[in-house]
């Protein structure tokens, strides 16, 4: 018996849904970084499973471009994290407020 | 019958991992969480038979971008009240958004299951890709037809460093004057 390729889908809608509500509970930016890389895999998943159901290769080239900028996003993410914990000695978002009015 | 348990299997590995991720209180165990979550959707990726992609999600994914998170995590060295933070200010926000979460799977879930999804169908059936090889078809068509976006992923990843390096020795430059 063969998966059926909806299932898949749905666990890629259930672990972004995850990632989701972890961005939005969690104070740490570590933490909030990681939800987001759990919302890429995510949607990594679905792009592998419609690249599956077309009998296509698309799908998988762009889950690789994919994990490029998500690459870049991280090491970003995380030199900007750095650099705020260096000048406020916190990595926690509620004290990061400089930029609001 | 085998290929739908070990689905079912690391699906619920998967999912419980990431309510991992998202509820650990310790920043390191949420990565270590990630790092499973990552390493049993490379298994559902060979399952999709996507065997290039189950690599790279392995070595990149699971190897180098966790990598640097734990770094970072070690490096900053968090103490107790910076994990746990002020939850007294905002009471209803966590409730509130495992609700939206819930909303969130339930359309998501209502969006895949009924509506059909079809597009033009390509050549490369599993059968056809077991002949000639996933990893060289992968490698043939970010040569040929996506050879620009490769290219441009390559200046991406340069501007990348070149931006953390400058991000992270701000500080160093401004203690020298």
């Amino acid at each position: 018996m063969v998966v059926p390729l909806t299932w898949y889908l749905v666990l890629s809608g259930i672990l972004f849904s995850i990632g989701a509500v972890g961005v939005l509970i969690n104070r740490n930016a570590l933490v909030i970084f990681m939800s987001i890389e759990l919302m890429l895999n995510a949607v990594n998943l679905a792009f592998v499973t419609f690249s599956r159901q077309q009998n296509s290769m698309d799908g998988q080239i762009f889950v690789f471009f994919i994990m490029t900028v998500a690459a870049a996003e991280a090491v970003v993410g995380l030199a900007i994290i750095i650099a705020l914990f260096r000048n406020k000695a916190t990595v926690n978002v509620d004290d990061i407020n400089i930029m609001k009015w | 019958m085998l290929e739908s348990l070990l689905f079912i299997i690391m699906s619920l590995i998967t999912i419980a991992c990431a309510i991992g991720v998202v509820f650990q209180k310790n920043p390191v165990y949420s990565a270590v969480f990630l790092i499973q979550t990552m390493v049993s959707l490379a298994v559902l990726y060979v399952l999709l038979h996507a065997q290039f992609v189950a690599a790279v999600q392995v070595m990149v994914y699971a190897g180098a971008i966790m990598v640097i998170f734990v770094f970072v995590i070690m490096l900053l060295n968090l103490n107790k009240d910076e994990l746990e933070g002020d939850r007294n200010k905002m009471p209803l926000q966590k409730p509130a958004a495992i609700i939206l979460g819930l909303i969130l799977v339930v359309m998501i879930g209502i969006l895949m299951t009924r509506a059909t999804f079809s597009g033009a169908e390509g050549e490369y059936t599993p059968e056809v890709m077991d002949q000639i090889g996933n990893t060289q078809l992968v490698g043939k068509m970010l040569f040929t037809k996506y050879v620009l976006p490769f290219e441009i992923a390559s200046i991406l990843l340069f501007a990348a460093i070149v931006g953390a390096i400058v991000l992270a020795k701000k500080q160093i430059i401004k203690e020298e004057k």
